[in-house]
């Protein structure tokens, strides 16, 4: 949770959807992220529709710390599981748990964000106030009580993950809501009896999905990064789901004989956030309209 | 009316208003959070003998840790006793919150100290590197050491930093038992030295990526055009006149980072195993120990707001144009 994008009305103006793709494929790393990110789906595919070349939990224990081969790519594990496999579904189950927390951190916090800025008054104090008392707790602090609160499997780790990221979607939106209210087309659907409802729905939403887009990437890798932590501290989803955090955990002790046991998922890791992080920047330069035609 | 309006309008009280009532919403979100998890005092501390309890050692132990009073008593109970300074006990250390508080604390603001000096001295150079030719080969690489800043966790840096030296030069300081500052100050330094590395490079990357932006946006400015025009060298306009009114959002984004120091703490606290607040953390949330996880998360707020509310008085002194609003 380091940057969160608080634009100004200034970049409010609309930008069509297809448009927004041909803006996004200018941008060198937008493209690159793109890639990035594409392959790591091909690898949550192939795990989620079990075409992997191992099954990731088997365990052979006449092939023990292997080093990559033909046979087994990135080698085997101290169980002789196939650190591929292992690896592709550590990623399928970091992405599943990133993207349901942030789909839920998004719905809730524009929610909020959007009446509390649209409605202002009593809902606006409520919401800024549960806002600061979230905003108090460092990330990966309140993630890490959630996550022990409950009792632990991928959905609750969400769930965990998600309120961490729900008041950031209430500050980000709240601010362009407030400033988009005053503007001539919102206030004349106010004034031609409209209701707020569907203001809100018709008028107001379309009008910050850039931002949206934009914070929605961005959530995504530090949620994954947030998760491969959690699961590091061995408060992630229990053993022996494979999770790239406690493969990089149970790798410290074996990292002198094996070192492809923590270098697999240290890459991949890093190589999902930096496709992540590629492609929240190459959208933020795309879509917000202060960066466009600046060189 | 007219002294809430002018308290509510007040450029220093309402903030600090504003702070009291969020540290409210932190103890009850804290209380009512832990008071969630599964178990309690007794059968974290009695463990599975805590089923072979008859009603009356129950009802009896209920009554010694206040449990089978309302919870909104057990609350206010709680908020009291904080404000008299106890902070409850953590029976597996067999001492008070406060005394293990009083030791870790000073570990892990060190920790914060170094980890924040170390991301100045990287992000800001990197930063004004970058800002200082657009799109040059000098910008990609700040801008990559930024990226990597960004997406390499923490805990897998202090891992295979930690394999790689004690497997090439045998430097492990952390291997030893932790010394304090006024023990041995020595070690002490040594043991310090890769934990604030890890943190202050994952907060160097905000830092740099803040200082390019502030930077370009300040030299595009018309007082920067002026200076140069009136003579000013290249070094002092870089200094005094540039980087000085890119300090505003530096500095806010440096307060913002505390958060994440004080997360990452945990993290990397555990892996170089330095007794500090982080790890009190765990170890509470491990060992099921109410109170010591609840009186500690709730000082960790407390100093985050803290932290915040000092920002943002700091930056209306920095920035005159805030201090007239």
């Amino acid at each position: 949770m380091t940057e969160i994008s608080e634009s100004a009305p200034a970049s409010l103006a609309g930008v069509q959807s297809g448009q927004r793709l041909r803006l996004l494929l200018k941008s060198r790393s937008g493209v690159a992220g793109l890639i990035l990110v594409g392959l790591l789906a091909i690898l949550c595919v192939l795990a989620a529709f079990g075409l992997l070349p191992y099954d990731p939990l088997a365990q052979a224990p006449q092939q023990r710390l292997l080093p990559p081969s033909a046979a087994h790519w990135f080698g085997t594990d101290q169980f002789g599981r196939d650190v591929f496999s292992r690896v592709a579904a550590g990623v399928a189950s970091s992405a599943l748990i990133a993207v349901v927390a942030v789909a839920f951190a998004t719905v809730v916090g524009t929610l909020a964000g959007v009446s509390a800025g649209f409605f202002r008054g009593v809902s606006d104090a409520v919401v800024s106030g549960v806002t600061n008392v979230l905003f108090a707790f460092p990330p990966l602090l309140l993630a890490l009580s959630l996550a022990s609160v409950f009792d632990r499997n991928w959905f609750t780790i969400a769930v965990a993950i998600a309120i961490v990221y729900v008041p950031i979607f209430i500050r980000v939106t709240r601010g362009p809501v407030l400033s988009l209210r005053e503007i001539d087309f919102v206030r004349a659907a106010v004034s031609s009896g409209q209701r707020r409802a569907a203001i809100m729905f018709r008028h107001v939403l379309p009008n910050i999905t850039s931002i949206l887009i934009v914070q929605v990437t961005l959530s995504l890798s530090w949620a994954v990064l947030t998760e491969a932590s959690l699961s590091f501290l061995g408060l992630g989803t229990p053993p022996p789901a494979p999770s790239l955090g406690s493969m990089i955990y149970e790798a410290r002790t074996l990292v002198y004989i094996a070192p492809w046991t923590m270098v697999a998922p240290g890459v991949i890791v890093v190589l999902f956030v930096v496709g992540l992080n590629l492609l929240g920047d190459g959208l933020r330069d795309s879509l917000d309209p202060r960066n466009r035609g600046r060189k | 009316m007219n002294l809430v309006r002018a308290v509510a309008s007040h450029r220093v009280l309402r903030p600090v208003i504003s702070a009291l009532g969020t540290l409210l919403g932190v103890a009850v979100f804290v209380f009512v959070m832990l008071r969630a998890i599964p178990g309690n005092q007794i059968t974290a501390g009695l463990g599975t003998e805590a089923a072979a309890l008859t009603p009356a050692q129950q009802a009896a132990l209920e009554a010694y840790y206040g449990l089978d009073k309302p919870l909104v008593t057990q609350f206010f109970n709680w908020l009291g006793n904080i404000f008299t300074g106890n902070l409850g006990f953590s029976s597996r250390a067999q001492q008070s919150v406060l005394e293990l508080t009083a030791q870790s604390l000073p570990v892990t603001l060190e920790l914060a100290v170094f980890s924040i000096v170390l991301a100045l001295l990287i992000g800001i150079p990197l930063g004004m590197l970058s800002a200082s030719r657009p799109d040059s080969p000098r910008d990609a690489f700040g801008q990559a050491v930024g990226l990597m800043g960004l997406s390499i966790p923490s805990f897998l840096l202090a891992t295979a930093l930690l394999a790689i030296l004690s497997a090439t030069v045998r430097f492990n300081p952390n291997g030893q038992a932790f010394a304090y500052f006024s023990e041995d100050p020595l070690l002490n330094l040594q043991q310090m030295l890769l934990p604030s590395l890890v943190l202050g490079f994952g907060i160097a990357a905000p830092i740099m990526r803040t200082t390019r932006t502030a930077v370009l946006e300040v030299r595009g400015q018309d007082f920067i055009r002026t200076a140069r025009a009136k003579g000013v060298g290249p070094r002092r306009l870089q200094v005094r006149h540039v980087l000085k009114n890119a300090l505003v959002p530096i500095v806010t984004m440096t307060g913002l980072q505390f958060g994440y120091l004080l997360g990452g703490a945990v993290v990397v606290e555990q892996i170089f195993s330095l007794p500090g607040i982080g790890r009190q953390v765990l170890l509470g949330i491990q060992q099921k120990e109410y109170a010591l996880v609840q009186s500690t998360v709730l000082l960790i707020a407390l100093a985050f707001v803290v932290v915040n509310l000092l920002t943002d008085l700091l930056y209306r002194i920095i920035d005159p144009r805030v201090r007239a609003e």
